[in-house]
């Protein structure tokens, strides 16, 4: 935190703006089950103390498009939290911990919209809860990576693939969500993902 | 699948603050699209307005706004709207996204967020 707070262009005590060169934000979504260490995950990669914000949505699931029409409609406040990594001089990295109750899963949807990709956090003792997310994040076209946050001794990887049903081109790691060296790894393997599909995606292109 | 609702909140206040208005084009404001004030708050300014513009000397995302302000997003996206309507603040970054495809990054893109990772 800088000692003076009240010099220029800190526009809140405990900030850290970004830099004013910066133009490009990239986002990037972490999906799982109540308590998998979504938030945990987050925290520990991001150069900035995670911000938390909220949603208000209507009962239909749909982003408010008529705060008037809303005044008569039950709306629903999700909570998620961010963080964020300076890429370079003009691009940053947002990095986005999805709420886990499941009466907020309506909310991923929208927050795939944009990214860069996901990355679905798996505890063992609960696969099926990272079922949904990865329904949604195909359906969505959303391309993924799956973690699995070891809590405790569990399967190993094989049978957690198999658990989940992922196709072997779905990358599927260890991880610890505490540890920033790990978070790290977890995304360096996300984004090696994401140019292995850019890659296919061009030769695709240019076969004629 | 339908989703359930998680409780009831009583959007008077969210009234309140963003005038009744709604319905414009916000929705086209992505939540990490990058704001940028292009003016000084004005004594005759709505507070939520004023604060916009002080937090935003430096590009910020909307939704980190919304953190700092404490406002859900979509009010944000609103009040966001006012200020982009008078020029007060300008949008740095909008997010090249089609829901089907996904968005495309350039390998260059990649790249660099690839190095940004392995410095941390
Ligand atoms: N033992 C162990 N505990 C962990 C690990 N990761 C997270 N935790 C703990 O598990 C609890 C839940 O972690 P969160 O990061 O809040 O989980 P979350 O996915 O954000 O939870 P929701 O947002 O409520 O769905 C916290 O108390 C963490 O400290 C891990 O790898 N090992
Ligand atoms: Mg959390």
């Amino acid at each position: 935190m800088p000692s003076n707070a009240s010099e220029r262009n800190t526009p809140a005590p405990g900030r850290t703006p970004l830099a004013a060169t910066i133009g490009n934000a990239l986002k990037i979504v972490i999906v799982g089950g109540f308590g998998v260490g979504k938030t945990t995950m987050v925290g520990a990669v991001s150069e900035m103390r995670p911000l938390s914000t909220e949603e208000v949505m209507t009962q239909a699931g749909a982003e408010i498009d008529d705060l008037r029409g809303v005044r008569d409609k039950r709306t629903t406040t999700a909570a998620f939290d961010f963080g964020r990594i300076t890429v370079d001089a003009t691009r940053v990295l947002y990095l986005f911990g999805a709420p886990g109750q499941k009466r907020f899963w309506f909310l991923w949807e929208q927050l795939f919209i944009g990214s860069l990709g996901a990355v679905v956090l798996v505890d063992t003792t609960r696969v099926e809860d990272s079922w949904y997310a990865i329904d949604r994040l195909e359906h969505h076209g959303t391309p993924f990576i799956v973690a699995v946050n070891r809590f405790g001794p569990g399967p190993d990887l094989e049978r957690v693939r198999g658990a989940l049903d992922l196709s072997n081109d779905v990358p599927l790691l260890e991880c610890d969500a505490r540890r920033r060296e790990s978070g790290r790894d977890v995304l360096i393997t996300l984004v090696h993902h994401l140019a292995s599909m850019e890659r296919a995606r061009s030769v695709l292109k240019e076969t004629p | 699948m339908s989703p359930e609702p998680a409780g009831e909140e009583s959007p008077d206040r969210l009234y309140t603050v963003t005038g009744g208005r709604g319905g414009t084009d916000e929705s086209s404001l992505d939540s990490v699209a990058l704001i940028v004030a292009e003016s000084e708050p004005a004594a005759d300014m709505q507070s939520e307005h004023a604060d916009i513009l002080r937090l935003c000397l430096r590009p910020i995302a909307v939704v980190e706004l919304s953190a700092e302000l404490g406002l859900p997003v979509s009010v944000v996206r609103i009040l966001l709207v006012d200020l982009l309507d008078t020029g007060a603040v300008t949008v740095r970054h909008h997010v090249p996204s089609t829901p089907q495809e996904g968005p495309r990054h350039d390998p260059d893109t990649l790249k660099q967020v690839l190095l940004a990772l392995q410095r941390l």
